[in-house]
């Protein structure tokens, strides 16, 4: 166990093959060292981790053999074979930033490759301002300046402006939050390397990719360099088999997935989502999937890309990508099985992503408020399944319920989309039924406190269950301030009883 | 006693006992972290160090790093090897909306003023109750505390590299964790704002309390606590030792050739 913590912890250069260490290892021992308490007991419905397969030189086949993620690094660093351990330069096919680190990133690049410096390719950074918008906090507004004057200076191609802040429908450019933009936009394909200045940029690992969060040093490097020097990691592989219950949502599951492995259960580890679950997953339920894959430790997750996939892609992107799946013999460090068909509803408890109980257990907790939004959980799919569980239950919120669309996209959806079952209703006209306040402008919201006057910051220490993705100490605002996390279904079947609620109880 | 004494003094105390050389190390590209037995070779040709020679002991004037900022009156910065004074002591699982509160992401780290504002908040996000001890004290700018000790998993969350960054601008020259997530890790070392160490052993921020006076030396990879008298022993900075000595990101892909040494200006 200590030998895998330290050969995971490092990242930055090693050329041993740190791997090996790992490989003789049960990692269902391996309930990680953070975790003080007793060992959780394993359910019932995971089969016990299984020890990662020998080592290649028993088995001469197994030589060529990498893990989608493997392949991904090996291609975008033009080489044929690399293994987990490896630091490699890779190529970039896409970086993104937003309002909050776009101006350190900036500054980092002028001062490192000079003031007049050009970017290294102008389509391939997407700059989105996201996380402080509506707000009349000054510095925030001068950090959506600062992309824009260099925006215009390196002529970017994708820059998703916003001027008017009063209104953000005027802005056709605007976009929201990044991670749903960069999928929404088409900026997202199998195959590639996609690198953020955000830690959920692994959000679009959904696609495919190897998608992954950096500071900003780093970014500064890859905008005037196209490369980044990453380590290639191993793969814990999560196989997720059964009919998904029509109470479930993506976010249970990863919820599931993080109670199980602890929030450093898969430090410097690629998580890859299989099995038929997975493959009955919509795009946006797998990018919930793979959003928190950051909150187990993860340093990337992939759900390999299929027919689901190229459907999405059909009208987003006509750049030509090309797919990358783990080979039959590859290597993975663990492997997790679930039977989903047994699993329930579940919440994070505060204050951790990995606090995971019954969402059913929780019902005696008293909320004072729900909040539906973020890259988590604040997309078309995320707002349809909270208004099919209004529209199921035929009563009121009784505790103040905030809307943030991920998107202007989403926002549109939500005043568009009927709602199957209703007899033609929105989801707007559903959520304003039930007393939810009205959507509101799309960005990154509440989910992660921001300036005082955002909208849905949690200024008291209320009790707040939340679509979003992190329920450390004083997340969304306030310290003392307590987050469930939870799926959107939880999240409306909560707000209707204004206790921790199983959305089965209306549901079904 | 000298060290007793040494901490008794309201701001951080760090040593910067370099290894002795007749020869100052010429004056860095980028905030970096140094090791006691490296000595960064010149970069005679670029101009930020041809601009940083004739100004002041900043290596670049549009970037403030703090090392440069608290080292002695030397033309550049020496490799700090010992950290000294009373530490900050932490839990599990901290993570970086409790390092540094996202309200406050709206300062830009590359802005000196600002800077040195994220310094100022740094953790001012943990739980009063369960640290009662203020890491900068009410209307402070800067913390003295230049050692945090923490167990497992420290910055986790966010990617945002203020957290480092906060730490730093706030004085403190190193963590020694028991582990590290993987982006605050990489943050540490490309922007070169702490060291972050690990211990060898679990316990140690059981068997630490802040105040604590404990000196952390890099040559001899150890932390000891002067005021309970136990040693630690430290594991060697390991993977990102490569780019560490060569200066950070930027200097080992100049060093290896995967970028110009000149800037196009």
């Amino acid at each position: 166990m200590a030998s895998l913590l330290a050969a995971s912890k490092c990242s930055f250069f090693n050329p041993k093959k740190e791997f090996d260490i790992g490989s003789s290892f049960s990692p269902s021992i391996s309930a990680h060292r953070c975790r003080r308490r007793a060992m959780r007991k394993v359910l019932a419905v995971m089969a016990p981790p299984a020890p990662s397969p020998r080592s290649p030189a028993t088995t001469g086949s197994v030589k060529h053999s990498m893990t989608m993620t493997e392949k991904i690094l090996a291609r975008a660093s033009e080489r044929s074979q690399l293994e987990p351990g490896e630091n490699v330069w890779v190529n970039v096919d896409v970086l993104m930033t937003h309002d909050v680190c776009g101006p350190g990133t900036i500054g980092i690049f002028k001062r490192e490759f000079g003031q007049n410096a050009k970017v290294w390719d102008r389509e391939k950074i997407v700059i989105i301002p996201d996380h402080y918008i509506f707000t009349s906090d000054e510095r925030a507004n001068r950090n959506v300046d600062i992309l824009r004057d260099f925006c215009s200076e390196q002529n970017i191609k994708y820059f998703y402006d916003i001027k008017d802040l009063s209104n953000f429908k005027v802005n056709p450019d605007y976009k929201g939050v990044c991670h749903v933009a960069l999928a929404q936009e088409g900026h997202c394909r199998p195959g590639e390397v996609l690198l953020g200045t955000d830690s959920h940029t692994c959000n679009a690992g959904a696609f495919g990719q190897f998608a992954t969060g950096i500071g900003n040093t780093d970014a500064g490097f890859v905008m005037g360099t196209g490369k980044v020097l990453l380590k290639v990691p191993p793969t814990m592989k999560f196989i997720l088999d059964g009919e998904m219950p029509d109470y479930l949502l993506a976010k249970d599951l990863i919820l599931q997935i993080i109670g199980e492995i602890t929030v450093a259960g898969a430090t410097y580890k690629s998580m890859e989502f299989v099995g038929s679950t997975v493959e009955s997953l919509t795009m946006e339920e797998r990018m919930t999937l793979c959003n928190m894959v950051v909150e187990a430790g993860g340093k990337n997750g992939v759900v390999p890309a299929d027919e689901t996939t190229f459907k999405y892609l059909e009208d987003k992107t006509s750049v030509k990508y090309e797919t990358v799946y783990s080979d039959d013999n590859a290597r993975f460090i663990s492997d997790y099985k679930f039977d989903v068909s047994k699993l329930e509803p579940l919440v994070a408890k505060p204050h951790s992503p990995d606090n995971r109980a019954l969402a059913r257990e929780c019902k005696d907790v008293k909320i004072d408020r729900v909040y539906i939004g973020s890259c988590t959980g604040g997309k078309t799919e995320d707002f349809l399944a909270a208004a099919r569980v209004f529209l199921a239950s035929g009563k009121k919120v009784k505790v103040p319920t905030f809307l943030v669309p991920a998107t202007q996209k989403v926002w549109m959806d939500i005043y568009s989309l009927p709602v199957p079952g209703s007899g033609g209703k929105t989801c707007s006209q559903i959520f304003e039924e039930v007393g939810c306040d009205v959507p509101a402008s799309p960005s990154c919201g509440a989910c992660l406190g921001g300036p005082r006057d955002t909208y849905a910051r949690m200024n008291e220490p209320q009790v707040c269950v939340s679509t979003t993705n992190r329920n450390f100490p004083g997340r969304m605002g306030h310290k003392e301030g307590q987050i469930y996390l939870a799926s959107p279904y939880t999240a409306a079947a909560s707000a209707l009883t204004g206790f921790v609620t199983d959305p089965r109880e209306f549901l079904m | 006693m000298s060290m007793a004494a040494a901490a008794a003094k309201p701001s951080p105390t760090i040593s910067r006992t370099s290894v002795a050389s007749q020869k100052a190390p010429p004056p860095r590209l980028a905030p970096a972290l140094r090791f006691p037995s490296y000595h960064p070779s010149p970069f005679p040709n670029h101009p930020s160090s041809i601009l940083a020679a004739s100004s002041r002991i900043a290596p670049s004037p549009l970037l403030l790093p703090p090392r440069a900022a608290l080292s002695s009156s030397s033309s550049s910065p020496s490799s700090p090897t010992l950290f000294h004074g009373p530490c900050f002591v932490l839990g599990d699982n901290i993570d970086t909306d409790q390092i540094i509160p996202a309200e406050h992401l709206t300062l830009v780290p590359s802005n000196p003023d600002e800077y040195a504002k994220l310094g100022s908040h740094a953790f001012c996000g943990l739980p009063s109750a369960a640290y009662p001890v203020p890491f900068v004290a009410p209307g402070a700018a800067a913390s003295r505390f230049p050692v945090v000790v923490a167990g497992a998993n420290f910055g986790c969350g966010s990617s945002r590299e203020h957290a480092p960054v906060a730490l730093g601008a706030a004085g403190v020259g190193a963590v020694v964790a028991e582990s590290y997530a993987r982006i605050f890790f990489r943050n540490s070392v490309a922007t070169g704002e702490v060291y972050p160490l690990e211990v060898e052993t679990e316990g140690l921020h059981e068997e630490c309390t802040t105040g604590d006076v404990v000196t952390v030396d890099l040559e001899k990879s150890v932390l000891i606590n002067h005021t309970t008298g136990r040693e630690y022993r430290l594991k060697p900075i390991g993977d990102a030792g490569p780019v560490i000595e060569a200066g950070g990101i930027f200097a080992y892909a100049r060093k290896t050739g995967m970028i110009a040494s000149a800037s196009t200006a």
